[in-house]
């Protein structure tokens, strides 16, 4: 699974510190291995966001305020916005596991403080992966992202840290003349 | 370096490292349990083609979360769970009735050692730093990624170091310190950075207080919590200790990105009020306040010490008319102990509900879930909406004793109003 370059959709905007119980309740960890019914249940949790899955359209991208995701550890978090449909996650800011297992899961995210306070709900955007440029079509204008390590965007490159772990075992099988 | 920096550098093989150094290093110890290792098994055997784990003595799974089986779909996962550890050969699997909540279940195992680089599928594994490790939480695919490789990838933080001098006030626990903290730099103060606490005031609190205080790292955004190693540390882990260790101290001339300092004797009993656990006010501001629900309970303020606390304010009391007191043992080992010291009788004909150690209400999981509207106080960590239940439900966390007296009253009181003077020795 290799990323798309650009990637174009509508935007739906959150606030700061958007905690994991509120990105997926708790109670929907039974659907740990569903991503489908997870993305049912994305951000059912904000309050006033109830029945928001299913307003979403292929693609869109979710915008969100600083310290996104934080609280639990739980990965069904990023997985349950993707199973939503949601193409790209932009925030001001990251809570470090959410940003551990989206990485992790090749799934993109991108921090742009200047796209999180500039972007209002039902823009159009659209998010040059490579040049690291969002582009916003509603308001006309553009903002940047900033940049991962190089580390970071060669598991995001290589579809997250399975592929990652594969090679690493291939290499020691061959060490160990396997 | 940091004494952070320190274990960093020794798992990933370098003299020395940096904030924002990405780096590869070996794992000591690591941990899931029911939500997290069936989706770890999955990834490590069907996507990651591993067939076993790096190393069965250094794992730990527990069934917490929603064991025993809250309805038939947890009741697969926590199969799930049983079944990997057996196929796996897991050393460490803590199965409901014999081990409890991960984060008590491993210190008091003597299973997290100070100089260790721990790992755990759950966000408050950051607890485990009080034993002068670093330890933090991480997702499922991590998770299989230690499992399958015994390594892991991460960047190395900035620390902010914490001093607390003079010492705690009577009445004023742990849990109000690291409130009041959590309170004073907000949910994301220090996001991605380790909080290294040092002080007076540590000097004076057992291990099992400075368990509670690291615990709370996460709810600041912290990558990891991490105290220094002293007597008390190794009090607490002689006998219990599964492996030699060594413990570590940051250099006289380290790099903090931050120094906080506190004066411990100014902190009052405090509050989180919902829907934040930064939203910190002094007991004072909402003493009054009606409850639903009372629960002591959680990896944060469920300890044997904790159930002291809460058995010395409820004995000889009932809890208010109109009010539930849920009570929750962290571990299984705790329960015994709660057992043997007459503290579950004080509980039970005090009319409170005694459950067995699990997770449980404190992720609105089971046992103790809040509806709309409803109001609780609770000993745990999280308060966000929807947190414990309902989102319109509403959270304060507190300490135990408060928890307890309040209980009694029916609204947020001052344990004082309960018990004249917790008596010498509960600690």
């Amino acid at each position: 699974m290799t990323l798309p370059k650009v990637i174009r959709g509508r935007a739906w905007k959150f606030g700061a510190n958007i905690d994991t119980d509120q990105i997926i309740p708790a109670k929907y960890a039974i659907y740990s291995l569903d991503e489908k019914e997870l993305g049912k249940h994305a951000m059912e949790g904000v309050p006033g966001r109830e029945g928001w899955a299913g307003q979403v359209s292929a693609g869109d991208i979710l915008v969100a305020g600083s310290n996104f995701g934080c609280g639990s550890s739980r990965e069904i978090a990023p997985i349950a916005i993707r199973g939503a449909g949601i193409s790209l996650v932009i925030a001001d800011s990251y809570a470090r596991i959410f940003f551990r297992n989206a990485i992790n899961l090749g799934y993109p995210i991108l921090q742009s403080p200047q796209a999180a306070e500039a972007v209002v709900e039902g823009d159009e955007l659209e998010v040059d992966l490579e040049q690291g440029i969002i582009r916003d079509f509603t308001r006309s204008d553009e903002y940047r992202t900033e940049a991962f390590p190089p580390f970071m965007n060669e598991l995001l490159r290589m579809g997250g840290l399975v592929p990652w772990v594969r090679r690493r075992l291939q290499e020691r099988r061959v060490a160990a003349g396997r | 370096m940091t004494m952070t920096e320190k274990i960093l550098a020794r798992a990933s093989g370098r003299e020395s490292v940096s904030p924002g150094d990405l780096i590869l290093a070996k794992v000591d110890f690591a941990m899931g349990h029911d939500l997290t290792i069936p989706p770890a098994g999955k990834i490590m055997r069907e996507q990651m083609g591993a067939d076993k784990i790096w190393d069965p003595s250094r794992v730990a799974v527990t069934q917490d979360h929603f064991q025993p089986a809250k309805d038939a779909a947890s009741a697969t996962l926590g199969r799930l769970t049983r079944e990997f550890s057996h196929d796996m050969g897991v050393k460490w699997y803590f199965e409901v009735g014999q081990g409890g909540i991960c984060h008590t279940v491993l210190p008091e195992n003597g299973l997290v050692l100070p100089g260790e680089l721990v790992v755990g599928a759950d966000s408050h594994s950051c607890t485990y730093g009080a034993l002068n490790n670093f330890a933090t939480g991480i997702g499922s695919t991590d998770l299989a990624c230690v499992l399958a490789l015994g390594e892991l990838w991460f960047r190395v933080p900035e620390t902010l170091k914490f001093v607390y001098h003079n010492r705690l006030q009577e009445w004023v626990e742990a849990k109000d310190l690291i409130l009041y903290v959590i309170g004073k730099i907000g949910v994301d103060g220090a996001r991605s950075k380790a909080m290294e606490h040092v002080g007076e005031a540590l000097k004076h609190i057992d291990m099992e207080a400075r368990l509670t205080i690291t615990n709370m790292a996460i709810e600041a955004g912290a990558k990891n919590g991490i105290l220094e190693f002293d007597e008390i540390t190794k009090e607490y882990l002689d006998g219990r200790a599964k492996r030699p260790y060594t413990p570590v101290s940051s250099d006289p001339d380290a790099d903090y990105e931050k120094v906080f300092e506190f004066d411990a004797e100014a902190v009052e009993l405090g509050v989180a009020k919902p829907m934040s656990p930064d939203n910190y006010a002094p007991l004072s501001e909402v003493e009054g306040t009606r409850l639903d629900q009372v629960f002591i309970g959680s990896c944060t303020n469920s300890r044997i010490t904790d159930l002291r606390r809460a058995a010395a304010v409820l004995e000889g009391h009932k809890v208010a008319d109109g009010v539930r007191l849920i009570i929750t043992p962290s571990s299984h080992q705790v329960a015994i102990q709660a057992e043997r010291e007459g503290l579950i009788g004080t509980f039970l004909a005090a009319g409170a509900a005694w459950t067995t150690a699990t997770c449980g209400a404190c992720l609105g999981g089971h046992m103790g879930v809040l509806g709309e509207g409803e109001v609780c106080l609770s000993t745990t960590n999280r308060n966000f909406p929807g947190r414990m239940g309902h989102p319109k439900a509403m959270v304060y966390l507190s300490n135990p004793a408060v928890a307890a007296a309040s209980a009694v009253t029916g609204v947020i009181t001052h344990p004082r109003e309960v018990l004249k003077k917790m008596p010498a020795g509960i600690r």
